[in-house]
Order: C-alpha cells, then sequence, then structure tokens
C-alpha cells in the first residue's frame, strides 16, 4: 500500500475520528479490559516506562504460541493481545498457522550476526560482473573493432605516475587493444619495467632522440613521435581505431564507447586543465577572476551547426595565460597546449594503410607527411580536406577525456624503479628541512627566498649534524628495545 | 536420377525451415515470450470476444467527486476511473444491454480524500449499496443474475471490504452485495477473506508518462545489487515494529542496514526512478497491504522484483507467469535474503532479466491515455472474456433469490 515516507502519518486517528464505527459491538467485557487498559496507562506513566511488554515476556512467554489469530474474534482487542515476544535474538517462534497468515503482532526476525558473508559479496560481484556484460552484448556496441593506443613517452620522475594510472584505464577497456609506446631516448628499464605489469600487448618502440627541454620543442618532438608510430600502423597493417592517448591525460571509459562510431577521421572534445603548480595566491586570485569571465574549462573540439554538421574547431586561446606561460619543463607554471592537440583525434587505422578498400581521396599518403621538415602539428595535417572530420560525443558537446602536463623538474632524481635500497636510515622531520645535497635553486625560488637564504644555509649544517647525532642516539635507543624485546620474547617463550 | 532430385529438393527445403527456425531462434534469445497458467494470452485482442455495457449513473457517483478532488487522478487507485473512461470510448462497449456479456457501473469508491491524499474509505459501502439499489430499481439485469454478470472496480487496500486497516476489512468482509459480482481489485492474498474467487486482480495505477520520462540509456551498468526506497518502520502507528509489514520490513534493515550488496533507505531521492534503472534487484516488501506501485515500477524498469509477502496473489496472476519473473521469498526467510539472492543460478537471473525486457511485460502493467494493445485495460478485458461463457448458475431461475439486502453492519443501510 502506500509506501512512500511522509504521505500517511497519520492513518490510526481515523478511528477515533468516525462515530459508530464499531458502535454495534460493546460487549461487558470490552468494557473490562478498556479499565485495565487506563489502570496501566496509569502505572507506566508513575513508573515512566512500559511495564507491558516486560510483563507479558515473563508470564506469557513459554505458551506464546497459543494466543494467534486463528479466527477473527480476536481482532476486536489487538492492542492487549499478548505479543509474540518482540526481542531481537534468538528469532520468535512463527506466528502463523498452517496456510493462514495472520494478522497482529509478529516478531522482528533478525539473525545472530547480521553481517555480509565476504564469499557472498564476491558472489555478488561475480554475478554483477556477468549481467553487465550480458548487458554491452545487448545493448552496447555492435562488432566493437579493436583498438591501438599510440603513447609517447620517457623515462623522468613523474612517469611512473602517469603510466600506470594511463596503465590501468587501459586495463579497463573492454575491447581488444594494442599498445604502441613510443620511447624517447631509446628503450628504458624503466618504462619496460612498468609496461610490464600490463597485461596488455604492447609494442614498446625506441625513439632514439632525447626529449627536449623547452615545452613548444616538445610538442613538435612527441608529434614526430606519434607519426613514428603511426608509419609502424602502417608497415604491419594494424587493423582498428587509433587513439592518441598521452601519458598524463585523464581518459573516461565512455570514451572508448565512444570512439566505435568513427569511420574515418573523428573529432572529440578534450577539457584542458592548465592552471598553475605553484601554490602563489596572486596568481590563483587572477586566475579566478579570468575564469568567471570565460568558461569554467577551456575545451578544445569541434564546432557543429545546429544541424549536427562541423563547421570549426573550438582552440586553445592562449591570451589570458600569456605571462604565466611555461617555458621549460618542471618550471611551476602553467603548461599550455597546442591550438589544437593529437589527444582529441581518432582515426582508424586504415587510413594510414597503403592500399585499403574505401579508403577516401581527401587523406593524405603517410609516406608524403612529415619529409623534408615538414612541421606537424595536429593530424589535421595528415588530411588534404578537414571539412570530412566527424565530430563525435554528441557533436562535442561531451568531454570524454582531459588534457593535462604536470611535470617535475627535468633534472630531478627518483629513485630506480621506485624501490628504495638500502632502506631510509635516517627519520628527518618533515617541514622545513631541506636535503643535504638539494641542487642550486633555480632563479625565480632565489628571488623569493632572499632574505632567509643565507640563513637556511647555515641552520641547514646545524640542523643535519645535529640530526646525526640524534639519529646516532636513536640507532643505539633502537638497539637497546631490541634486546628489550627479545629478552621479552624470551621470557614468554620460557 | 529422380530420386536424386528428390533429395536434392529435400535438402534445399531443410536448409530453408533450418534458416528461418535459425531466425526465430535468434529473436527468441533477445526477449522470451510471455505465458501463464492460462497460456500464450498477454496480447490477445479482447474486441470481439465480449461485449460491456456500462450504465449510465447519475454524476454524484463519479463526474462530481472527481470535480470534487482532482487528486483522484494521479494516486495510485486511479484504475477506477481510468478504467471508466477507457471503456466509454472502447470498441468492447455496447450500447445494447441485451447483447452485453457483462455489465459495468462507474462508482468511484476511493476518491473521498483527506487533506494529506489518503482516501477515507467509510462511506464507500453505503456509496456502493446505493448505486446496486439504483441498477437493480432501474434496469432489470441486476436482478436477473443478483449481479453475477457485473462487474467492479474496487481499488482500494484491501478491495471490496472497504477498510485500511485489515483487522477490520477482515471484520467487515466483502460488501455482501457484492457477493455473486467480479471484482477487478489490487489486493490478493490466498485465504483471505477480502479476495474472492474469480476476482481479477490488477496492478496498482503508476503514471506512466512520469516514468517515461526518467528512463535512461539501456547499456548504463546495472551496479546496484539490490535497492529498496521507502520505510521500514511506520513510526507514526507502530512505533515498535511488529505490526506494520508484519515486521518483515523492519527485519531487512536490522539484518541488512551495514550490507554493502544492499542500497536501503528511507531517502526520498530525485532519481529514484533511475537508480531502478542502475539495480539488478528491487525490493517489494509488504507494507499495511500487500500490494504496492513498487512492482509496477520494477517491471517497467527492468529490476527484478524480489517479492516478500506470503501468499500474494499478483497482477493478472493467470496470464503472467510471476514465479518465473520474480523472486519469492517468505517472510520467514527473510534474515537469509542475502544468500538467497546471492546463490540464484546466473541463467536464471540473465533469463528473468530477459523476460523482462519483453516490451509486452511492461505494458501490461500500466494504463496509458489513450489505452494501447496490450496494456492493463486489455488484460482485464482478457480476464474478464476468459471467464466467459456464463455458467448455469449465474442465471436466477424466477422467484430464486440468494442476496440478503439486509446483511451486513447497521452503519451500511444507511442511504448515501
Amino acid at each position: 500500500m502506500k509506501q512512500t515516507a511522509g504521505q500517511h502519518p497519520n492513518r490510526r486517528p481515523y478511528s477515533a475520528a468516525v462515530p459508530g464505527e464499531a458502535a454495534a459491538l460493546r460487549p461487558p467485557s470490552f468494557l473490562f479490559w478498556s479499565a485495565v487498559h487506563v489502570l496501566c496507562c496509569l502505572v507506566s506513566a508513575a513508573l515512566g516506562f512500559r511495564f507491558s511488554r516486560l510483563l507479558f515476556l515473563l508470564l506469557f512467554s513459554p505458551a506464546s504460541h497459543h494466543h494467534h489469530l486463528h479466527n477473527h474474534h480476536h481482532h476486536v482487542h489487538p492492542l492487549r493481545q499478548p505479543p509474540a515476544a518482540v526481542i531481537p535474538f534468538p528469532p520468535p517462534p512463527p506466528p502463523a498457522v498452517a496456510g493462514r497468515v495472520g494478522v497482529g503482532r509478529h516478531g522482528i526476525r533478525v539473525r545472530p550476526w547480521p553481517r555480509p558473508d565476504p564469499a557472498e559479496v564476491a558472489r555478488a560481484h561475480e554475478i554483477l560482473v556477468r549481467l553487465q556484460q550480458e548487458q554491452r552484448l545487448r545493448y552496447g556496441v555492435k562488432d566493437p573493432r579493436p583498438v591501438i593506443v599510440v603513447t609517447p613517452t620517457y623515462a623522468r620522475t613523474f612517469q611512473a605516475l602517469h603510466l600506470t594510472g594511463l596503465l590501468h584505464s587501459l586495463m579497463l577497456v573492454p575491447y581488444p587493444l594494442t599498445w604502441l609506446v613510443v620511447e624517447a631516448g631509446g628503450i628504458s628499464n624503466e618504462t619496460a619495467a612498468l609496461l610490464a605489469h600490463s597485461s596488455l600487448p604492447v609494442v614498446h618502440l625506441p625513439f632514439h632522440e632525447d626529449m627536449p627541454v623547452l615545452w613548444n620543442d616538445r610538442h613538435r618532438f612527441e608529434a614526430r613521435m606519434r607519426l613514428r608510430a603511426l608509419r609502424v600502423i602502417r608497415e604491419r597493417r594494424l587493423d582498428g581505431i587509433v587513439v592518441f592517448a598521452d601519458d598524463s591525460n585523464v581518459h573516461t571509459m565512455e570514451l572508448f564507447d565512444e570512439i566505435q562510431k568513427v569511420q574515418w577521421m573523428g573529432a572529440l572534445s578534450v577539457g584542458i586543465l592548465a592552471h598553475s603548480a605553484a601554490p602563489d595566491a596572486t596568481a590563483k586570485r587572477q586566475q579566478r577572476a579570468s575564469e568567471q569571465e570565460t568558461s569554467p574549462l577551456p575545451i578544445q573540439g569541434p564546432a557543429c551547426n545546429s544541424s549536427g554538421q562541423l563547421i570549426g574547431w573550438h582552440t586553445f586561446n592562449s591570451l589570458p595565460y600569456a605571462k604565466k606561460a611555461a617555458t621549460f619543463v618542471g618550471d611551476g607554471v602553467t603548461v599550455l597546449p597546442t591550438k589544437l592537440e593529437w589527444a582529441g583525434f581518432v582515426l582508424n587505422s586504415r587510413l594510414l594503410w597503403k592500399e585499403a578498400e574505401g579508403k577516401p581521396n581527401w587523406a593524405r599518403d603517410l609516406d608524403e607527411v612529415g619529409i623534408s621538415g615538414e612541421e606537424i602539428e595536429s593530424p589535421l595535417d595528415l588530411l588534404k580536406d578537414a571539412s570530412f572530420v566527424e565530430p563525435l560525443g554528441n557533436c562535442g558537446k561531451m568531454v570524454l577525456l582531459w588534457w593535462l602536463r604536470a611535470e617535475a623538474r627535468y633534472d630531478s632524481k627518483f629513485p630506480t624503479r621506485w624501490v628504495i635500497d638500502p632502506p631510509l636510515e635516517i627519520v628527518v622531520p618533515a617541514k622545513r628541512t631541506p636535503w643535504p645535497d638539494a641542487p642550486p635553486d633555480l632563479p625565480y625560488q632565489t628571488i623569493a627566498n632572499e632574505g632567509g637564504h643565507v640563513e637556511k644555509h647555515v641552520s641547514k649544517k646545524v640542523r643535519s649534524s645535529r640530526s646525526k647525532r640524534s639519529s646516532h642516539n636513536k640507532k643505539k635507543h633502537e638497539t637497546h628495545v631490541d634486546t628489550q624485546v627479545s629478552e621479552m620474547s624470551g621470557a614468554q617463550e620460557k | 536420377m529422380g530420386s536424386g532430385t528428390w533429395i536434392l529438393a529435400l535438402l534445399v527445403l531443410q536448409s530453408v525451415f533450418d534458416g528461418i527456425y535459425g531466425l526465430e531462434q535468434e529473436v527468441n534469445h533477445r526477449t522470451e515470450r510471455i505465458s501463464g497458467s492460462a497460456g500464450d494470452v498477454l496480447e490477445d485482442d479482447p474486441v470481439g470476444r465480449l461485449k460491456v455495457f456500462v450504465y449510465e449513473l447519475p454524476s454524484k457517483y463519479n463526474k462530481k467527486i472527481l470535480h470534487k478532488d482532482p487528486r483522484c487522478l494521479n494516486h495510485m487507485f486511479a484504475a477506477e476511473i481510468y478504467m471508466n473512461r477507457f471503456l466509454l470510448s472502447s470498441p468492447v462497449r455496447t450500447l445494447n444491454p441485451e447483447e452485453a456479456d457483462w455489465f459495468y457501473a462507474p462508482v468511484y469508491t476511493t476518491c473521498d480524500l483527506t487533506p494529506n491524499g489518503l482516501p477515507l474509505p467509510f462511506k464507500s459501502p453505503r456509496m456502493m449499496r446505493s448505486a446496486i439499489e439504483l441498477i437493480s430499481t432501474n434496469w432489470p439485469y441486476w436482478n436477473r443474475t443478483e449481479g453475477a454478470d457485473h462487474f467492479f472496480v474496487v481499488p482500494h487496500d484491501f478491495g471490496a471490504c472497504f477498510h485500511y486497516q485489515e483487522e477490520k476489512a477482515i471484520e467487515r468482509g466483502i460488501l455482501h452485495l457484492l457477493k455473486r459480482a467480479t471484482l477487478v481489485q489490487t489486493f490478493g492474498q490466498r485465504n483471505h477473506v477480502c479476495l474472492k474467487d474469480g476476482s481479477i486482480t490488477i496492478p496498482p495505477y503508476a503514471p506512466p508518462q512520469k516514468m517515461q520520462t526518467h528512463l535512461i540509456p539501456p547499456d548504463t551498468p546495472r551496479s546496484i545489487f539490490v535497492y529498496f526506497r521507502g520505510l521500514f518502520y511506520d513510526v507514526g502507528n507502530d512505533p515498535e515494529g511488529g505490526y506494520y509489514a508484519r515486521g518483515a520490513r523492519a527485519s531487512v534493515w536490522e539484518n541488512f542496514k551495514n550490507n554493502p550488496l544492499f542500497d536501503i533507505s528511507t531517502d526520498h531521492p530525485t532519481t529514484y526512478y533511475e537508480d531502478m534503472q542502475r539495480a539488478v534487484f528491487c525490493l517489494c516488501p509488504l507494507g499495511w497491504a500487500p500490494w504496492s506501485p513498487r512492482l509496477v515500477e520494477a517491471v517497467v524498469f527492468g529490476c527484478i522484483p524480489v517479492v516478500i509477502a506470503d501468499d500474494i496473489v499478483l497482477p493478472f496472476a493467470d496470464a503472467i507467469p510471476w514465479e518465473e519473473i520474480g523472486v519469492f521469498v517468505a517472510e520467514e526467510d527473510v534474515p537469509k535474503l542475502d544468500t538467497i539472492l546471492t546463490s540464484i543460478p546466473i541463467e536464471v537471473i540473465l533469463r528473468k532479466q530477459r523476460l523482462l525486457a519483453n516490451p509486452s511485460m511492461k505494458q501490461a502493467m500500466l494504463f496509458p491515455q489513450p489505452a494501447q494493445p496490450g496494456d492493463a485495460f486489455h488484460q482485464i478485458l482478457n480476464g474478464l472474456a476468459r471467464k466467459l461463457p456464463h455458467d448455469e448458475g449465474v442465471y436466477l431461475k424466477p422467484g430464486q433469490k440468494i442476496l440478503n439486502w439486509t446483511a451486513g453492519p447497521v452503519g451500511d443501510l444507511k442511504p448515501w
């Protein structure tokens, strides 16, 4: 019946309001019971709690089966009946007579240990996985094509952060996937170790030049690395949809469902996460002001008219960030994307093949691209005519991936393969303690810390020596503790 | 030579038939046909199988009441109003009572609402009695059969017992004058005074347009295992629990409030319909009465209904094989609900989802305006058509009287 809460808080009062409802039946026992009821009410008002349940529990609990509800005469006085023991533990005897479900107060059955059983939870998750698989078969993409992911990378501090994230995203993609990883500086053990964590088929391609430090050069360098991967696709005649996934970008799973719709070349909206890395109060205020003027998040992607046809491109407006743009890697300010990022485009790999059935003539042959020093800025340079690009994601209204560049300083060190070997011995307080052999500060940092720089240098020495001493003490203390522990354990064993 | 060509012809024919059969198999793999104990009757067309004569009662029995309170069109008891509107313009209606198989009197007994919107049933018996007195004096058809070929729509909590409290409803019993008539009601419980043999159980009214606007793409993965939103304790009327829902809802809460698989709460989210479409199982426990619009919502949104109500009779039980579509859990087994649900084999769950995805199943639960083929209106007519032809006992011999016009509580005999 009316199960939505709040619609019927006052159901019972009607019975009091209506005259003559049960006027016909007024046996003398009714008067007696109402007198008893009044007496009990007065007693419980005096005591301060309802003693009836306690009383009934004591008087009636062994014989609680007999009272129930065989015929409807009992229904006249429902509230005065002895209740089935309404105790949570253990479950009370079931009130129903065979074949007839009774009205009246029933016990609330609670099992003694109402906690979830982990085996059942695991089984439920298996069921969910299987059901979702079936849903995808039924309603999802029909005849999905394999996905080819092209990622340029190189070994640096943040590589583990970005590449692991991308790796896990790609492992969730439900379609057959081939991952082409192009590494600048040749194949390194770092990258190989990270890639070995995945179960995906990875093609690890070396690119024998080092990654440049300036961002402008870097964008062009990455384009050349991607072209290298595209040439490999062409050579091996890999089939599928090519996605340009940069290792620091963030991709949604819906992206991989959406790109299945592409015929030859598609364009997606990319959200640009370009904000400064340094926690600078003035920069934040300026940014907030500028954000209020423009849209909340800059988006690159296709622009459509009202009938859904591609008419142009939303590109990145770099004017608000002109003064704060990063020039080299790790300088702590905003990294800006190019006008149109590669990540926002997807291709059918047959577009790259030498010969393919139905290959359109508005695509340039890959062998002619990039030779004789031609600058490749975006995938649109691979085409003769850019108007045939298909807008995806509800004509660019859905943002399915985000572009982000966050890098540490180009000369920052990190433990190889993120394994700390030998284990750290010195415990150093975290706040304001400089590393003993930190590299010299970059120009902008010294300007900020002009006053305190010399003092810091002096205190550094003092603190480090103190810490060394303290660590020595700590070591002693530790050994002392160790012996204590071993003594204790020895005592226990005895 | 001749035999060779015969064999070739046979092979060709066989491959053709296999092809057709294969296609059918493929279609069946997606959605299964639903057939209950009465056979494959969900898509039957009642037109031509029966004729219904609608009595023209004075508007005080229907239009005036609706005019006084138009909220009656949206609440879960609105089936009586929409059934009347459907019959008035249906091809099944006949203006010649001599050729009618069934007679219908449109009386809106569930439209006397409190300020909160709850129907008061106290005047309903008198209203029904007054309507029957009218039709028995103005037309000869009631006295001919004492109502055995008449049907009434009584969508209230306990049907024609006309009370919201179960004890009082059982005490009153079905209105005596309706003893021989066919009742079309939402309440259904086996071995209960308020469900008589031959009644047609219908789903409660749920607004089809509102549900339509909350549909989400079907490829949204179903990630909620069990879903329920509603009361567990009716604090206003039964603060200790144990009375409301026979303690079953309270039991669900106490056992599973900490279970991560159960998304249950008393919240009122705006995304209620969307959440149901993201759930695999939707609990449909009894409340003060065993039926609820939750069943309709679960079926429309493809969530497998978990019915926790002993001896309940679900809508159109002879046309829809509810055992194969929903999961039935006895009230005493509620503490084991998680074990029960996780131990259902995956093929059974997939089959239930396929049956629920059948559009004729969803259509049979709805009362769309205007009426569409296969909807609840047509299922009611199909049910009435299946009861035809009337057997001998329906027509009374001259002078025979079965109904006692003075039976029932004294208060019911007052005029309305």
